[in-house]
Formats: structure tokens, sequence, C-alpha cells
């Protein structure tokens, strides 16, 4: 229980300035980038360093209250919210690049560095960071390792769990662990790469080692326009079977083209396209790069491109970069509210599922509009609303769900990048039956016995089979359609994704 | 009712097979990931321990157990997808037939593992084992999309998927990629693939290893990025000297320019082999460590492998070595004691270097463990998680050691 007394040892850890208690104050934090969850923290707390940090969890572990961390506030799936009996750790203040080692391709960062600040800081080695989120410019590491954040050019570079190689941790009691080692080798069994993507329930990661890659010496970027989605869903499936990895492969459909093109961020795409992909290459080798780009120019026009440009210089090449980086700000002035899907499906599937979204966008009228790595067959399919409309926000939960339903059919998941959080619980047992999510209930308790980190997101518990406990009889002899059964439906379930 | 006879029961008396490994213990060997849950459900209640084995080939069948449990029987491939560049296999296929199939299909899964080429899926999997190839395409977990495994008290669980991209729940296939069977035996594999490279060439320069370092810098500072930069020892190249062998794969184009940016960062010096020799030299190379009786693999920063190589060839002897410069890994194969692994581990900790024991007899594995001691902290996390997927400690698997 969070109590006056509480309240003032906090204080006295991190200063009167940092631990926030006013209504007005607390209620900034009462989203993340996703509008469409809202809970009000108790207290918000940002301590100023490591050991401030570690004081308080270990605080909160001696009173037994729960806390939840969090970086910018950018995640798109309510993960980073707390509610009125928890404490909210910002890690913005843990901002420093501990150590930067060209040689070794090498950078020791605390959580809250934002992640194109540790780009920027590289560059000047001749280096990158390559999980390059929408969000770069406000995200910060330490959120991108709780989310195993992806991005545009993650298609060729791998997502954020490929590029940290160790970690040190303050778990959930207090205690500091020291997770993999600098070079990459995990020491044990991998628990690097099971706590990348935790979303914050197996602890507070103080100090990550990630590793750099060289900048690309030649990059060509392309513009292609489509008259129709499954056109260019079909050209999209064509370059990931040539064998050619581009460093990304993005496709933006024509309500985000022009909300773009009606924004600040306009890029010059074609307003009366129905789809453009944006595809770059790069690589060391110009003569390589311009024969992989010659390629592509080739597959794409065989898959009928109504046209083809190629960003000229780095100028134009940022230009349509910034279009899609900032799309879903763009599509901020279709509406007032917003919410942002994150499936995943096998690429070959993408012109199917992209028709089928849009059947169901027209079945419960509402405005659905595109922007995803196509290249991962990574969607964001994105529904336009004004939530004061009566009735609507049931129609768009209901479209929502059945694009969800849609992707798992043909093999897909519920979230490529944006995580968990609250907003997809629901959806785990689509994707997981409940003796997978009790396992990994199990696992965040080996973390985390008292479950007090980030409470109530990831794991849908009411979906979870048992795990500890005395078998039941019947289990050595269970069929394999007992095994198979679905968990309690996510539909069923009470909880809302639009839930504010 | 005996041990077999309650196997016989429950999967038929063609899933048994009495002979067994060496020391007569029952091999049983399920047909379907279902059947292991069965088996290992009723392990746990009849306390039985249980060790795991794929096709043989790599970790000696030699741990003292009450039945061994094979893979072997699930070695189908239900799903080879060109056009998503993802494969669906059981964890019993040979890596050898599951190559071909891929490839009959114009793909490639991107793992030249160290052992003999009909090693199972799962034993890579499951050990972790890169081979050269971790120089340009990464470790195995980064090749592995999701796993479905059977806990040591017969729980069927899911992790990951299919999809190439993936943040749904907690990413357990990490846990069993190199988890060594510790948590659970992995029985179906989602694999992320390539297209089969249109070129792929191998070059192989020998030499000193001082000289054959400084080359691998110079390759490296020039931005080359080759699939492979391995510095391999005499015996293991079967050469006179040292040798760094660089493999390019790709597009031609690719291929055709890392070519030219590898003959200007070394001169001109490196030889090409043709396309039969260069499947043989990594073959034998990949093959040799199965013919040691210990191997090992310790994972640094690039820039302390030469420091690495000098502690091994002053400790355990550089006779059977091979070290990705690039990516700070080496591998380290041939005969020694526990004492001198428990020192050398010691040795290379203090220097953040973990040593990883890839296989050994067992009074070897028993005694130093796969990984030793953990860094601080990691132990109790460990044996959580080791009591989550395996509470009746079903698994004969030598995680720590006895140090």
């Amino acid at each position: 229980m969070i109590t006056p007394g509480l309240v003032e040892a906090l204080t006295g850890i991190a200063g009167a300035r940092h631990v926030r208690t006013a209504p007005a104050e607390r209620l900034t934090y009462a989203r993340d980038g996703l509008p469409t969850h809202r809970r009000v923290p108790a207290v918000v707390v940002l301590p100023g360093s490591r050991d401030e940090l570690v004081a308080v969890v270990r605080l909160l572990a001696a009173h037994h209250v729960p806390f939840v961390p969090r970086g910018a506030g950018t995640g798109l799936s309510g993960g980073a919210l707390a509610d009125g009996a928890a404490v909210l750790l910002v890690l913005t203040r843990l901002n420093r690049i501990l150590s930067l080692d060209p040689g070794n391709r090498l950078a020791v960062v605390e959580p809250g560095v934002v992640n194109v600040r540790l780009s920027a800081a590289a560059a000047a080695h001749g280096l990158h960071y390559a999980p390059d989120p929408s969000s770069q410019t406000a995200c910060t590491i330490g959120g991108n390792v709780a989310e195993n954040a992806g991005g545009p050019h993650c298609l060729k570079y791998g997502v954020t769990a490929q590029h940290v190689l160790a970690l040190e941790v303050v778990l959930a009691d207090g205690r500091i662990v020291e997770l993999g080692s600098p070079g990459g080798e995990p020491w044990g069994p991998d628990v690097v790469g099971l706590f990348v993507g935790s979303e914050g329930n197996f602890g507070i990661a103080t100090r990550i080692a990630v590793r750099l890659l060289p900048l690309p010496r030649a990059v060509r970027t392309l513009l292609a326009a489509f008259a129709s989605l499954r056109a260019a869903g079909e050209a999209v499936s064509a370059v990931i079977a040539s064998g050619i990895v581009p460093a990304a492969l993005e496709m933006m459909d024509q309500s985000c083209i022009r909300a773009v093109e009606d924004s600040v961020y306009a890029a010059g795409y074609p307003r009366d396209a129905a789809a453009v992909l944006l595809v770059e290459l790069d690589g060391h080798s110009d003569e390589a790069v311009a024969a992989d780009t010659e390629t592509v120019q080739e597959l794409l026009s065989s898959h009928d491109a109504a046209s083809i440009r190629v960003a000229a210089d780095a100028g134009e090449r940022e230009r349509l970069w910034q279009g899609r980086k900032k799309a879903f700000g763009a599509m901020g002035r279709l509406s007032r509210d917003l919410v942002v899907q994150d499936a995943v499906v096998p690429r070959s599937a993408l012109p199917d599922v992209l028709e089928t979204i849009g059947r169901i966008a027209a079945t419960y009228q509402v405005t659905v509009s595109n922007v995803f790595h196509a290249g991962d067959g990574n969607l964001h399919p994105n529904i336009s609303f004004d939530a004061r409309v009566p009735g609507l926000r049931t129609r768009v939960d209901a479209a929502s769900t059945a694009i969800m339903e849609a992707c798992v059919a043909v093999g897909g998941t519920i979230t490529g990048e944006h995580g968990v959080g609250l907003d997809k619980l629901r959806y785990m047992p689509l994707i997981f039956d409940a003796e997978s999510l009790a396992a990994m209930r199990a696992v965040r308790r080996v973390w985390d016995p008292e479950e007090r980190v980030n409470p109530g997101k990831v794991v849908p518990v009411h979906a979870c089979r048992e795990w500890t406990g005395v078998r039941s009889v019947e289990w050595g002899v269970r069929s394999v359609a007992s095994r198979d059964a679905p968990a309690d439906s996510a539909l069923r379930t009470p909880h809302s994704a639009l839930d504010t | 009712m005996s041990l077999l006879d309650r196997v016989r029961a429950l999967l038929g008396d063609d899933a048994v097979e009495i002979a067994g490994g060496a020391d007569a213990v029952p091999r049983v060997a399920p047909a379907s990931p279902d059947a292991v849950a069965l088996l290992l459900g009723t392990a746990r209640e009849e306390g039985w321990r249980v060790r795991l084995e794929g096709a043989g080939t790599w970790l000696p069948a030699d741990a003292p157990a009450d039945l061994a449990l094979t893979t072997r029987r699930l070695d189908r491939v239900p799903a080879v997808e060109p056009q998503d560049l993802s494969a669906t296999a059981e964890a019993g296929i040979g890596c050898d037939l599951l190559r071909q199939q891929l490839a009959d299909r114009g793909t490639w899964l991107a793992l030249d593992p160290p052992g003999l080429a009909g090693r199972t899926l799962g034993s890579v999997v499951a050990t972790a084992t890169a081979g050269p190839l971790r120089h340009g395409f990464g470790a195995v977990r980064d090749h592995i999309l999701g796993v479905t495994f059977v806990t040591g008290d017969g729980r069927l669980v899911q992790s990951g998927g299919r999809v190439v991209k993936n943040v749904a729940g907690y990413d357990l296939t990490k846990l069993e990629a190199g988890g060594f069977g510790a948590f659970g035996v992995i029985v179906l594999v989602h694999l992320r693939l390539r297209a089969l490279p249109r070129a792929d060439q191998t070059f192989v320069l020998a030499g000193t290893r001082e000289d054959l370092t400084q080359v691998a810098e110079d390759v490296a500072a020039a931005g080359l990025q080759p699939a492979a930069l391995e510095l391999m020892s005499p015996a293991l190249a079967r050469r006179d000297g040292w040798a760094l062998a660089v493999r390019l794969a790709g597009s031609a184009a690719l291929v055709a320019a890392e070519e030219a940016g590898l003959r200007g960062a070394s001169g001109g010096r490196f030889t090409a082999l043709r396309a039969e020799e260069a499947h043989g030299f990594w073959m034998r190379a990949a093959e040799s460590f199965a013919t040691r009786p210990i191997t090992f693999r310790t994972g640094g920063l690039p820039d302390s492998s030469d420091e690495l190589l000098d502690l091994l060839q002053h400790q355990v002897g550089d006779e059977w070595v091979s070290a990705s410069p690039g990516v700070g890994a080496i591998r380290w194969a041939g005969d020694t004691t526990v004492d001198r692994l428990r020192r050398l581990r010691r040795t290379l900790a203090g220097l953040e270097v973990p040593l990883t024991l890839e296989r050994a007899p067992w009074p070897i594995r028993s005694a130093v463990g796969h990984f030793g001691a953990y860094r601080e902290g990691v132990g109790p996390l460990v044996a959580g998680l080791r009591r989550t997927f395996d509470p009746g400690e079903a698994f004969v698997v030598a995680v720590e050691g006895s140090d």
C-alpha cells in the first residue's frame, strides 16, 4: 500500500522535484502512445541515477508495492501505464551513454538514452544502432529492450533482441543480476534473449550493452506506386522470394498517403496511388547495391508498379522517409481517436489479408489506414474514429478483433513490435493455448514471484492452465484433442481494448 | 509393471529399442510430440531419469539414466514456404536431409553447425552450436522463429510462431535455444530461411596465425561483409599452416563486389576454391569437431580473439581450433582434463568471457558442466527456470557441473 510515509521515503531517495503526487502531474503519465488506454499512477518517481533507482526498487520491495517502469512513454500497447495502486518509475533521467567502443562495435548505455542519440554518437565512428522504431527521436533504449522494438530497417538488420549483448538488471526484489556477456555469448542459458521483450515484467535493465553496426556506404531508396493493394502485396512477396534482402520495405495505402501529403510531412507521395512501397537497399559496395536496385526495379515493374521513383540524393531520401516515419502523427489529423494494430502475417498472405481488412472496414463502416513493414509482414492497420459518436467505439472494437482473427487465421501473430501490454491481452489466447500461457506466467514468477513489476500486462492470467500443484488424474492419458483445446476464448473476457 | 512394459503400453512396441546405447539404457523413440509429452508425463509420475538424444552423433550417449528419449522419429518437415522464407521442421530431422529439402525449394538455412552432416536440427538448436556462418548470419537463435517443446513433466508448450517478427508473450524460444535440453525437449522448430544464394564462393589464405589475424582485421576494416570469416588451425583446415577462410554468399553482384574488396584488402593473396572443394573444406572442418572427445566454445570481444587463442594454446593446446575473429567466437576441440577445463574457465571468467562446454564424455560433462558458474545473481534464476520446466528433475543434463 502506498502510504504518506512511503512517499516521504521515495522523496528522500529521488528528491522532492522528482516525486510527483499532484493529480495534474500524475495525469501527464496516464497514457502512452496509444490513446485508447488510460491509467493514473498513484505516484510518479523519476530517479536520477542507477543507485537511486535501485534504492527505490528496494524500498518498494520492502513494502510489497507494485511498480511500472516507463521510458519516454511512446509505446503503443498501454504497456507503460500504472494504476492507482502502483508507482510509475520514469527512467528518462538515466540517459548516459556509458561507453562506446568502436573497435568492438559495442556501446553500453543507461535505459533512458534516446534511440536516435545512440546512433548519432556512433555515427562519428562510422557506426549506427540498427533498430529504428518510428518513434526513435523520442523512445528510449530501455523501452526498446522491454518491447523488443523493431523498425523499418529491422527487415535486414534484425529487431532489438539481435543487438542486445548483455544487461545489468534490477529485479523486483532489488537484487542486481548480470545477464549475458559483452561478446554476446549468453554465459549460460540465453536469459538476455528471454529478458528482451518481457515488457518490464522481469525487472528493469539498468545497463544495456548493445552491438553497433557499420554505416552502409551505399544506399538507394525507391518509391513505387501501385494501382491496387494486391499488386503492391504481390510485389513484396516477389522481392522477398528473390533473395535480395532490402534494408527496408515499407507500404502505405491511399488513406495513409493522403494523410501524409495533407500534413507538414508531405513527401511527394502520389496521392492517386492505391499503395506505395518504400524500398531501401544498402551495403558496402556501390556496384552491388546498384545491381540489386536494378533487380528490384525490374521486379516492381513486372508486378505492375505504375511508377518508380529513385531518390536522387540524401535530401530526397530523407523526405521520403520522414513521410513514412511521421505517418502515425499525420493520421492523427484524420480524426479525434486512433486505434493502432500491430499484427504480423506470412508475407505471402499479404495480398489476401489486405483485401480482407478492406472488407472488414466496409462491414463495420470504419476507416482503416495501412502503413506498415511489408517486408516483415508486420501490418499496422489504423482505425480512425471519433469516440464521441454513439456506437462507433463498439464497431471499432469489433473490427479490431476481426482484423486480428483474420491475421491469426493465416498463421500470423498479434504483435510484431508494439508488445502485448494491456491492449492485446485479450488476443493472447488466440495464439497460445492455456498451457503455453501458463508456462509464460510461471517464468514470470521466477523473476518476480509477487508479480509486482508492471502488473496485469502480457499474460492473461485468467486464461492460464494451472502450472504448479498436483497434476490432474487424467493428465497422463489426455488425448491430443484435449491438449489442443483452446484456452478460454479471448473474446469472452471482460477486458476491452478500448479501455478508457 | 516394468519400465519397458509401461513405455510399450503407452507408445507401442516399435517405440522401444531395448539394446539402447553402450550402457544398455533402453532407448525410446516417440513418433509424435504428443507421444513425447505422454512419455515425460509418465516419467514424472514414475520418477524416471531421462537423457535426451538426437541422431547420437554429437553428444555421447552416456549420461546415466533410466531411459534415453531420442527424437529421431520426429523427422517430418511439415512446411517449407519459399515465398515467406520460413519452414517448420520436427526436431529429429537430420540437418543433411533438411538442407536438401530446403534446397529443392530454393531456400537455405544459413547455419553450418559443427559435427556430422546427419546431426539433428534439435541437437543444433538445443546446443546453439553455430558454425562459421555466424559471422554473417548470426547465432542459432537468430534463425529460430518459434519452437514447441515438452517439459520434464510432459507439458507441451509453444513459443514464438512462424512469422518473421513476433513479440507476443515472453520469448521462451531463447531459453530453449542453447538450453541443452535442461528446460524441455524441443520437438518442433519454426525456421527463418534465406533464398539459396545465387553465388557462393570460398577463398582461403594459408600462413602464420599472426599474419592471418592481421589480414582478418584488414578485411573487417575494409567494411566487407562476408558470410564467414574463419581462422582455422592447420589440422582443422588440413593445411600446412593456419588458414583464413572467407565465404562470400549472395547475389552475383554482391559476391563480385565483395571479392574485389577482398582482393584489395589482402593484396590478392587469397586462393579461390572450386565449388566442390569449398563444400569439402567446410564439411571436413565441421566434421572434425565430432572426432575429438571434447568441444567447447568461448565468446569474447572481437579484439580479444588473438589473446584468447594464445590463452587456449597455453592452457589446452590449439591443434583443433576455429575462430570467428569478427564476432569474437572461438570453438576448440581436443582432449584435456577436468582440472584444466576448470582452470581455463576461471581464467576466462576473469576476462568476462564465458566458456560453454559443448560436448564431452559424461564424467567430464558432469564435473565441469556445460555452463559452470554464472555471473552475479543468475544462478537462482536458472535454478528457478529449471524447476519450472523440469520439476521432477527428469532430464539428465549437466548444466552447471559439480565445481
